[in-house]
C-alpha cells in the first residue's frame, strides 16, 4: 500500500512541533509588546501635552478598541501585502497586535500622567527643573507606579490575543495545537496542554499584578 | 478607483454582498445580547459567592473566574466546540460561540460585580434583612440595583468585549459577521475590501451598543 492513514497518533516528534509553536507565541508576544509599549508611551505622552494630537489620534484609539483582533489581523495581512511590505506572518502579527497595544498603552500612559498631582509638577518647576527634567524625574516615576498594574493587564490580553495569529498563517501555540488535533484527534490531551500553557503564563502574572495594585493603592 | 502597487480596489463586489454581511451582523448582535444576559445572570450569584471568601460556591466561582480570565477566548471556544465533540457531544457552532462567550463574560463580570459589591456598605444588607426581606430579596431589590450603578461603565465595556469575542465564530464555521465576511470574500478574494467594510460594521455595532446602554442607564437611574 502506497498511502498512509491521515489519522496518525501523537509521536514524540510532535513535542518538537509544539515547542516551536510555544517559541513562536513568545516571540510574537514579546515583539508586539515591545513595539506597542514604546509607541504607546510616546503616543500617550503626546496625547497628554497636545490638544491637537489628542483630537487627531482619538479615532485611531477608538477604532482599534472597537474592532475584533481577528479582523485587525486579517486587515494587517491584506493591507501590508497590497502595499508590498513583505509576506511574513510574524510581521503581520506584530503590526496588528503592536498597533492595538500602542493604542491601549497610550490610554494607560495618559491616565497615569494625569494622575500625578499638579502640585508636584508645579513644585518641581519652581525648584528650577525644566519641563523635560520634571517629566523625567517627577512625572514619569510617579506615573510608572500607577500605570504598571494596568499595563501588565494589557500584556496579558496581548498574550491571549496572540492565539489568534493563526488566522494569518502564523504557527503559534494555539495553531500548532489545532494542527495536531486535526491530524491525531487527541483533542483533550492537546487542548489541556494549550489551556495549561496559557494559564501557567497568565495566572501568576495576574496574581502579581493584583498584588501590585493593592500595594500601590496603600 | 486608485491603485497601490498595481492593486485596484474594487468595492462594488462588497456592496453586492452587503445583505449577506448584514445577516451576519444580525447573528453577531443576537449572540452578543444573549451572552450578555446569560453572563450577567451567572455572574450575579458568583460575585456574591466570591465575596463570601469560603465554601464550595466560592471555590467554584474562583475556578470559573481564573479559567475564563487567564486563557485565550479562542481556547475556551475550542474547548466547547472540539472538546465536547471529542465526547461525541456535537453542538452547533452557534451554541458553541454563545456558550463560550457567555462563559467568558460571566468570569469577567463576576470580578466587575465583586468590585461593585465591595463599594456598597455592609449595613445595607443587614438593614434589608431586618426589614424582613429574605437574602435573595435583599440582593435583588436593594444591593444589585445600587451595584449596577457603580460598575456601569466597566459592565458595558465587558459587553462590547463580548461582542468582539463573537467574531471567533468564524473559526468554527459560524456565519456571524466575520464568518459571513470570510464566506463572501472567498468567491473573489477581495479580502481587504470585504474586511474593511466588516471592521466598519463592527465599529458601528460597538458604538450602537455603547449609546443604547447609556440611554438605558439614564432611563433606569434617571440621572
Amino acid at each position: 500500500m502506497q498511502f498512509q492513514f491521515a489519522n496518525q497518533g501523537l509521536a514524540w516528534s510532535d513535542a518538537y512541533f509544539l515547542a516551536q509553536g510555544l517559541l513562536n507565541t513568545v516571540r510574537l508576544a514579546a515583539a508586539a509588546t515591545l513595539v506597542g509599549t514604546l509607541a504607546g508611551i510616546v503616543l500617550g505622552w503626546l496625547r497628554t501635552v497636545s490638544m491637537t494630537v489628542r483630537i487627531a489620534t482619538a479615532p485611531f484609539i477608538d477604532i482599534l478598541r472597537s474592532v475584533p483582533m481577528i479582523i485587525q489581523l486579517i486587515l494587517a495581512n491584506s493591507l501590508l501585502s497590497i502595499l508590498g511590505f513583505g509576506t511574513s506572518p510574524f510581521w503581520f502579527g506584530t503590526v496588528a497586535l503592536g498597533a492595538w497595544m500602542s493604542a491601549v498603552t497610550a490610554e494607560v500612559v495618559r491616565a497615569s500622567l494625569l494622575s500625578v498631582p499638579v502640585q508636584y509638577r508645579k513644585s518641581a518647576r519652581s525648584l528650577g527643573m525644566n519641563g523635560y527634567q520634571e517629566l523625567l524625574y517627577i512625572s514619569m516615576p510617579l506615573a510608572f507606579r500607577t500605570g504598571l498594574a494596568p499595563w501588565i493587564g494589557l500584556v496579558l490580553s496581548l498574550i491571549k490575543d496572540s492565539a489568534l495569529a493563526g488566522v494569518v498563517g502564523y504557527i503559534e501555540y494555539m495553531r500548532s495545537t489545532q494542527i495536531l488535533i486535526t491530524r491525531t484527534h487527541e483533542t483533550w490531551l492537546l487542548l489541556m496542554g494549550a489551556g495549561l500553557f496559557y494559564f501557567l503564563i497568565c495566572y501568576p502574572v495576574s496574581r502579581y499584578s493584583r498584588h501590585l495594585e493593592r500595594k500601590v493603592r496603600v | 478607483m486608485f491603485g497601490m502597487n498595481g492593486y485596484q480596489f474594487y468595492w462594488s463586489i462588497v456592496w453586492d454582498s452587503l445583505p449577506l454581511l448584514l445577516a451576519g451582523a444580525w447573528v453577531t448582535i443576537q449572540i452578543t445580547i444573549l451572552a450578555f444576559i446569560v453572563g450577567t445572570l451567572i455572574a450575579m450569584p458568583m460575585a456574591v459567592a466570591r465575596q463570601q471568601g469560603e465554601g464550595w460556591a466560592y471555590r467554584f466561582s474562583t475556578w470559573w473566574v481564573e479559567l475564563s480570565r487567564n486563557t485565550p477566548a479562542v481556547f475556551q471556544l475550542y474547548l466547547f466546540y472540539f472538546g465536547l465533540g471529542a465526547f461525541h457531544i456535537n453542538i452547533p457552532s452557534y451554541a458553541a460561540v454563545l456558550i463560550s462567550v457567555s462563559f467568558n463574560n460571566a468570569g469577567y463580570m463576576t470580578e466587575i460585580f465583586r468590585g461593585g459589591l465591595n463599594a456598597i456598605p455592609r449595613q445595607q444588607l443587614s438593614a434589608s434583612r431586618s426589614l424582613g426581606m429574605t437574602s435573595p430579596q435583599s440582593f435583588i431589590h436593594v444591593i444589585f440595583p445600587q451595584m449596577f450603578k457603580v460598575i456601569f461603565l466597566a459592565y458595558v465595556t465587558q459587553g462590547i468585549w463580548g461582542m468582539l469575542n463573537t467574531s471567533l465564530g468564524m473559526l468554527v464555521g459560524l456565519q456571524e459577521l466575520s464568518g459571513a465576511t470570510q464566506y463572501a470574500q472567498s468567491a473573489s478574494f477581495r479580502t481587504f475590501e470585504f474586511f474593511l467594510v466588516t471592521a466598519l460594521i463592527y465599529y458601528l455595532i460597538a458604538k450602537g451598543l455603547q449609546f443604547s446602554s447609556h440611554l438605558a442607564f439614564r432611563l433606569i437611574y434617571r440621572s
